[in-house]
């Protein structure tokens, strides 16, 4: 995790807050860095994460993860990481009997398809266990990313509806997150991505948009993270903040910087 | 007797930017359920996008008992198995809704009515918003008093329904404009989701600049000086600059003015040296 973002989110793993949806977007860059910082933060906060990784494969969160101080592999063998790998389990969709409903089921279907076994494979991942011995905190849900699901056929109104009920059980009845990573495809005229980033912008408790610098590529500053706190929980808690802060990604963290005062230029 | 005419609002969320500071329209839909509470009337909320707990929170007991949610939330689709909620899906659960035993004046509100539009077609929705505002002529239901001598009073409904602009096109927007009657108000909703109606827009702009973005003047605390005294200011406007080549500035370099100090080179030639006289930019015209 990046100890400088969760001060602008004023966050830290022990005090990590419950029933959230957090959306992830990004414009004309890459944000995957904040999938990793959430996957370590929640790992550090003994919270029970399950990790639907449709874009890389198990080994470079691994890797990523390390330098970040978290080791994916220890996570998994003690139960604290359920990790769907989607590039891998994909081929296993048409290898395996249909009996059994596997989570990617929609990729074998002709016709448009629904997310149901997805959920229920959350579900079954993130569902307290009578019988387990270590107690953890709270159940998250990752995402990387939903724009993969419309790429393979899916319908936004499908990838809603999926997120709804992740929400309807993770947040609302498991007390856990949602974090979940879209991309926007900005001046590419994509109907159904504007329809599921704005679906999920009104669903969501807090935003975090990296873009890229409307001026072009810079070797000093990667980009521009815009955070919006949307829904307080209280009607008296301060309604709708937003910054906006520019950031450079380094090898093992990120740094933040108010706009304009990055230290190349001052 | 009395026979009200039924009204239809619909309530259209501005379009979503991070730009500026983000409203959600589940406050103001709230604000005006609150006020047809507070007027005696029984609220219907059909509750598609947050949970009911989530829901009520911020109402007061008066306002939480005249709220029935028909909850849409848990389980719409009926993924988990555990036996339908509302078998006749929502537009069932609307139509029972008017079906209802008690004749007083009544609100439904639609949370949301995207929601209802992205799983439903469009006509469905429409047609059943339609025959909730004007219940006379829906079939089956309220027959028309004069005809049976039935003495059963129309149901007054007001529908209210949230709609998130961004995620429809402009042609399903413009058919909700027209099922509406729009009002344009300026108001502003309090903590406890009390509804502040206004005149007009606010003489003061309501933005509270950010401490994280408010303007830090960079030329204040600095070691050097960025500013020029007047005298300053002058001789820097009037000094001529190195390869402007006026004229004047021509002959200043090519005829010496008298009395102007010039400079000599003396020289001792040595052996070698060839000198010649004449000056090689004779044939120059200058």
């Amino acid at each position: 995790m990046f100890p400088e973002l969760n001060n602008l989110l004023n966050t830290t793993p022990p005090g990590v807050e419950q029933g959230k949806l957090t959306l992830l977007c990004d414009a004309k860059t890459d944000g995957s860095f904040l999938v990793h910082h959430f996957l370590s933060f929640y790992l550090k906060a003994n919270c029970k994460v399950c990790f639907v990784a449709l874009v890389q494969s198990f080994s470079h969160y691994n890797i990523v993860g390390q330098k970040l101080g978290v080791s994916l592999t220890m996570a998994r063998e003690r139960g604290q990481l359920v990790f769907l790998e989607g590039l891998k389990s994909s081929v296993d969709v048409f290898f395996q009997a249909q009996e059994e409903p596997h989570p990617l089921q929609f990729l074998r279907e002709a016709s448009a398809g629904n997310l149901e076994p997805l959920y229920q494979f959350v579900r079954e991942a993130l569902k307290p266990v009578d019988n387990e011995e270590a107690t953890w905190k709270c159940p998250v849900l990752l995402v990387d990313d939903l724009s993969v699901l419309l790429s393979l056929g899916l319908g936004a109104v499908a990838v809603l509806d999926f997120i709804h009920y992740c929400r309807a059980t993770v947040c609302q009845e498991l007390k856990g997150n949602v974090v979940a990573l879209v991309h926007d495809s900005g001046d590419a005229e994509d109907e159904e991505n504007d329809i599921l980033l704005n679906g999920l912008s009104h669903q969501s408790h807090l935003i975090l948009r990296a873009e890229g610098l409307a001026t072009g590529f810079c070797k000093d500053v990667h980009g521009q993270l815009r955070i919006l706190w949307r829904r307080p929980l209280k009607p008296t808690a301060q309604r709708d903040r937003s910054l906006t802060y520019q950031y450079k990604i380094q090898d093992k963290s990120v740094s933040f910087f108010a706009k304009g005062m990055s230290p190349a230029v001052l | 007797m009395k026979v009200e005419t039924s009204r239809f609002s619909v309530f259209i969320l501005p379009s979503l930017s991070l730009d500026s500071v983000e409203w959600e329209g589940r406050g103001l839909l709230k604000a005006l359920i609150k006020k047809s509470a507070l007027r005696g009337e029984q609220v219907h909320v059909l509750g598609c996008e947050v949970s009911e707990e989530e829901f009520r929170e911020g109402f007061d007991s008066c306002v939480n008992s005249r709220l029935i949610y028909y909850d849409l939330f848990r389980d719409p689709l009926s993924w988990s198995k555990t036996g339908e909620a509302f078998p006749e899906g929502p537009l069932g659960v609307l139509r029972a809704i008017c079906r209802r035993a008690d004749p007083g004046p009544a609100t439904i509100a639609l949370d949301s009515l995207s929601w209802l539009l992205l799983h439903l077609p469009c006509t469905a929705v429409c047609q059943t918003l339609h025959a909730l505002s004007h219940q006379n002529s829906y079939p089956g239901l309220n027959p028309v008093p004069h005809m049976l001598g039935d003495s059963s009073p129309v149901k007054q409904v007001h529908v209210l329904g949230l709609l998130h602009e961004e995620l429809h096109g402009p042609g399903l927007v413009g058919v909700l404009s027209s099922l509406t009657q729009t009002e344009t108000s300026w108001f502003s909703i309090l903590p406890d989701f009390s509804l502040d109606l206004q005149e007009g827009p606010p003489l003061e702009s309501q933005h509270h600049p950010d401490p994280h973005t408010s303007l830090v003047d960079p030329t204040t605390h600095l070691t050097f000086n960025l500013h020029l005294s007047k005298e300053e200011r002058e001789a820097k406007d009037s000094l001529i600059l190195p390869f402007q080549f006026s004229s004047e500035k021509q002959q200043v370099l090519l005829r010496p003015a008298p009395g102007q100090a010039t400079s000599h080179i003396f020289y001792e030639p040595d052996a070698y040296d060839d000198l010649d006289q004449e000056d090689p930019d004779d044939d120059l015209d200058i």
